[in-house]
């Protein structure tokens, strides 16, 4: 099946959840729905699955309108944050449960649990009940029975947020692959840029109830369409330094370097540079960079990486580097704007220019 | 601020623990220095909610003691202990302003008024908050909540530890970097022990001077960060710090030369005789990647581009072997794995084997 | 919050809706009938206007009935629910003593009203009852049949015992859903007994107690049965409240009339109490 809201809208009193929300998701797609809590997650997938109604606007199934049919007749799986199982049924009811409902006949059901199961490492506990359960495997039985449903559309809200950061990695993993073999549409809300781009797919950035932007992940993340679609997937967060441009030249704080190529075309004037955390250098790169001098507000070394936060001219900006980068806090610390990394957006915050290696990795022609 | 001493601590949920498995946290003998920043780094299970609650005096070990400094304050109350905690879920008197909720610790110690009113103006201050003094708590924003409840702990000059149990837990990723360095900051400025309880190894990582690794109830490596990253003291350690995680592939060592299947690597330092399991440990982020017949020969089952970086994964002798490629580049053809013999190491079951540079032991 | 979207499920409210229009609507229609007419018995009737209200409004005795109402459901509320609070502070919060503290307060709320009444009848007889001798023997006289401060004393005292519990069990349910997080932050902020339950127990107790309150202001404005069975009221007027003063003026003198307009006024005086309740809840919750 395939999934359209046409200009959706959602209200409750005066307060507009949804607003005016156009979306096609194609079968077998998945779809992550990213944005910081209170953006309408999950009021978009109340709205999917048929749980509200909404105030204005179409919701189409394969072309026709489904608003006003009841959830129960809908093919609908959904998973939430919290773990919700059936606590007196056994593993292997709280899967079959769905089919059951739907009466499917009793070798089909086994067939379908043990399979499921099987696939989400769960059939060692079979028998056991969810309170007997540790988190991960209670929310893998949620994600098991959203499996042998065989709905056509299935909604993850959250459905990671309270495992453990390695448990969670794991599953992440797993669920694309899970997610590629059903061949229903699958939509996924997160609240983290990083696990957005590990599942892969499509993302669509909310922001106040309104799709800033949708298309496949690595795209909306290279190529952000607006400041705040770019500041939606960005963790750390995004750097902004505002820059003058010159005939030929970008200029900030007296400095100015050459303009990169892919904003030739525009007027002069300001405009908003964004640079992500780990394309703010605090090494020169090989090219010509502006060069500012910034202090130290705060250091973060994982081991791995180093974030360097750092502050200039009332700006704060954090610069993540590869490896151990030891520098004192309120040290002077030159920094580097490098042009290959700019996200260049007008007054009005749209995107007008991208750098050309964010754009096209070779062999696949998306992007402008 | 105190030095807290963990004195040969152990406990059990059971009346009458048997052997080992019986004990939540197995025994552990530390010092923690005053004023240092301390993560307790575990999945779940692992017996850091344990520890806290021994530090916090909700529960008393069945073993062992605790002090703070020179104190045993093992069968103290938790009011007794003089310790701010901030926990997972965000603790604020709803019926109170925010000034009124800073300056309650102090009000309840019969502080003099006007130094409450100082206390409670520079608290907020320093946490951004001198705009909402008198709004109701109870309407904030949870990062701002646990802004107060972090306020109420640093209005007390005098504490002896501040704990957080998952403190960032319901915090939107933006706020968490802002919440994080705010914590660093006030923790650079007054200089309070610190010990900060969670799952997420970034957090850990970013926050702590000194990161304690649990694991099944024990103390598996207490580090800098780099040091966690660099020598993972367990196999445990090199698969939950990081991610992806660290490589670890069964291996036979012999001298300095190291056997997988049918390959053959050359170490850095030469290993004496090790019985056991003996495993490699091989960071993703020291793997590079070089076309067909330079290296180790890989089989790629998936490529993840996450922006800025690829994570590759792959089979290496049949067993799972990631590496990560910095952005921009691309991934080669029939591609092969090149690893930096410095950044080998060498497990027995389970744990790191240390050795000289010069071979020996 | 959310809209129903099959709308089928109105069928389901009409037997409810039928059953109510029977046992409500219908005999209030009458009493409204009854109002403003005057009846001399076989079925004849004559209209009054408003006769009967302004007469019961000018009536000293509805005014002592009324008084004696307001007296009777202020002291119960007075003692009940500082009292159920308090009982609800001290029982454990969780474990086998907490279950067998709700079974234990449960108890009074089981039994029948009339028993209750019937109870208390005996219990507080002068010569036999344990408590009115016991009071006796102890040089206080007590008797409720015959001085009103002892009819008092006792009609609260079986009002607070029956009743108590009911607050003691919806306070219970508030303090349990408090987070133990919010006890360990206070005693980490070393705040005493008082502040924590001034600024942590009351505050979460605070939707519950507003029921609690609603309910023990309906039920005890209403009683009837209890206090009907120990003194009917008396010793002479004593302790007759509205309910009961009201079934006197009906089939005791069979003035129709007066009281069907008494209980009207009555009826909306509950109504108008039970509005300024609701709003408060809702207001609250908004905010």
């Amino acid at each position: 099946m395939t999934l359209e809201l046409r200009n959706v809208s959602k209200s409750v009193g005066v307060e507009e959840h949804i607003r005016d929300v156009s979306l096609t998701l194609e079968k077998g797609s998945l779809n992550v729905l990213l944005g910081p809590t209170l953006s309408g997650k999950t009021s978009m997938m109340r709205l999917m699955a048929g749980l509200d109604r909404p105030t204005t606007g179409d919701i189409l199934v394969d072309g026709k309108s489904v608003v006003g049919m009841p959830v129960q007749k809908r093919q609908v799986a959904m998973v939430y944050q919290q773990f919700i199982n059936y606590p007196t049924l056994s593993v292997y009811e709280n899967i079959a449960s769905p089919m059951r409902v739907s009466g499917r006949d009793k070798g089909t059901i086994d067939k379908k649990v043990r399979a499921a199961a099987e696939l989400l490492k769960l059939t060692p506990f079979l028998d056991r009940t969810p309170l007997h359960l540790s988190g991960g495997q209670q929310q893998r039985t949620a994600i098991a029975r959203a499996l042998v449903k065989d709905a056509g559309l299935v909604l993850l809200d959250e459905p990671l947020a309270n495992l453990d950061y390695k448990l969670r990695e794991e599953l992440r993993v797993e669920l694309p692959r899970l997610f590629g073999e059903s061949g229903a549409i699958f939509v996924y809300a997160t609240t983290e840029p990083h696990e957005a781009l590990l599942l892969g797919g499509k993302t669509a950035t909310l922001s106040e109830g309104r799709v800033t932007q949708f298309g496949a992940t690595i795209d909306v993340y290279s190529r952000p369409a607006d400041l705040i679609t770019a500041q939606t997937f960005s963790d750390p967060p995004l750097n902004v330094v505002p820059m003058e441009k010159r005939g030929s030249q970008l200029s900030y704080d007296g400095k100015s370097i050459a303009a990169p190529a892919e904003t030739g075309g525009l007027p002069d004037g300001t405009y908003k540079v964004a640079i992500r955390p780990h394309h703010l250098l605090l090494r020169p790169p090989a090219g010509a960079a502006i060069q500012v001098e910034a202090s130290v507000s705060t250091t973060e070394i994982t081991g791995s990486e180093s974030f360097i936060h750092v502050e200039h001219d009332g700006l704060r900006w954090v610069a993540l580097t590869h490896g151990v980068h030891r520098v004192e806090i309120g040290d002077r610390v030159p920094v580097y704007l490098d042009p290959a990394g700019f996200l260049v957006f007008d007054e009005d915050e749209r995107l007008v220019a991208a750098p050309s290696s964010y754009v096209a990795p070779p062999r696949n022609a998306m992007g402008a | 601020m105190a030095q807290i001493t963990l004195d040969k601590l152990a406990h059990s949920y059971l009346p009458n623990p048997k052997g080992e498995a019986d004990f939540a946290l197995k025994e552990i003998d530390h010092v923690w220095e005053d004023g240092g920043a301390y993560a307790l780094l575990g999945p779940s299970g692992c017996g850091k909610t344990t520890l806290l609650n021994i530090i916090s005096g909700l529960l008393v070990p069945s073993r062992g003691s605790i002090l703070f400094d020179q104190d045993d304050i093992t069968h103290l109350a938790p009011e007794q202990r003089n310790i701010a905690q901030v926990f997972q879920f965000p603790v604020v008197y709803d019926t109170m302003t925010v000034a009124e909720n800073l300056a309650f610790p102090l009000a309840n110690r019969h502080v003099a008024k006007d130094e409450i009113a100082k206390r409670v103006a520079e608290a907020l201050e320093m946490l951004d908050l001198a705009g909402k003094a008198n709004r109701k708590a109870q309407n904030l924003t949870a990062d701002e909540k646990q802004k107060i409840s972090l306020g109420r702990g640093l209005v007390r000059y005098d504490v002896n530890a501040i704990l957080f149990d998952e403190p960032l837990t319901v915090i939107d990723p933006h706020m968490k970097w802002q919440l994080r360095t705010k914590l660093k900051e006030l923790h650079r400025r007054f200089g309070h022990t610190m010990i900060y309880v969670t799952h997420d190894q970034t957090e850990a990582l970013t926050f702590a001077d000194k990161v304690v690794v649990m694991y099944e109830g024990e103390v598996v490596q207490i580090g800098t960060p780099e040091e966690l990253f660099d020598q993972p003291a367990h196999t445990f350690v090199g698969y939950f710090i990081g991610s992806p995680g660290m490589n670890v592939l069964s291996c036979q060592v012999a001298g300095n030369k190291l056997r997988l299947g049918a390959r053959e690597v050359e170490l850095g330092c030469s290993y004496p005789q090790l019985d056991g399991r003996t495993e490699v440990g091989i960071r993703p982020e020291f793997v590079r990647l070089a076309p067909a017949g330079q290296g180790l020969p890989i089989t790629i089952t998936r490529v993840e581009d996450i922006g800025r970086f690829k994570i590759v994964r792959a089979l290496l002798e049949g067993q799972r072997f990631d590496a990560v490629l910095p952005e921009g580049r691309e991934v080669p053809e029939g591609a092969s794995a090149l690893v930096d013999p410095a950044r080998i190491n060498i497990y027995q079951d389970s744990h790191l084997v240390r050795v000289q540079a010069q071979g020996g032991n | 919050m959310q809209k129903t979207l099959n709308n089928k499920a109105w069928f389901m409210v009409l037997p409810v809706l039928f059953i109510v229009a029977l046992n409500a609507i219908v005999p209030l229609m009458t009493v409204v009938n009854y109002s403003v007419q005057d009846t001399f018995g076989n079925n004849l009737f004559f209209f009054e206007g408003t006769r009967w209200f302004s007469e019961v409004l000018a009536s000293e005795r509805f005014h002592d009935s009324l008084l004696r109402q307001f007296f009777f459901t202020f002291t119960i509320l007075v003692i009940e629910v500082p009292l159920g609070v308090g009982i609800a502070l001290t029982m454990p919060r969780r474990g086998f003593w907490s279950s067998v503290c709700l079974v234990l307060m449960a108890l009074p709320l089981l039994i029948p009203w009339n028993v209750v009444g019937a109870m208390w009848n005996i219990y507080a007889l002068p010569d036999i009852g344990l408590l009115g001798y016991g009071l006796n023997w102890l040089g206080i006289p007590f008797d409720y049949t015959q001085q009103p401060v002892s009819a008092w004393f006792t009609v609260i005292l079986m009002d607070v015992w029956h009743w108590t519990s009911l607050v003691v069990l919806l306070a219970y349910a508030g303090l349990r859903s408090i987070d133990d997080n919010y006890y360990r932050a206070a005693q980490i902020d070393g705040a005493s007994r008082w502040a924590v339950f001034r600024y942590i127990q009351l505050p979460k107790m605070k939707h519950v107690l507003t029921i609690a309150i609603l309910l023990r202001f309906m039920d005890s404005f209403m009683i009837y049965t209890e206090p009907f069975v120990l003194t009917g009221g008396g010793p002479g007027n004593a302790t007759t409240v509205l309910s009961i003063d009201l079934v006197k003026a009906a089939l005791g003198e069979f003035n129709l009339g007066v009281a069907a307009a008494m209980s009207i006024i009555y009826f909306l005086m509950t109504l108008l109490v039970c509005w300024l309740f609701y709003t408060l809840i809702t207001q609250g919750e908004k905010k």
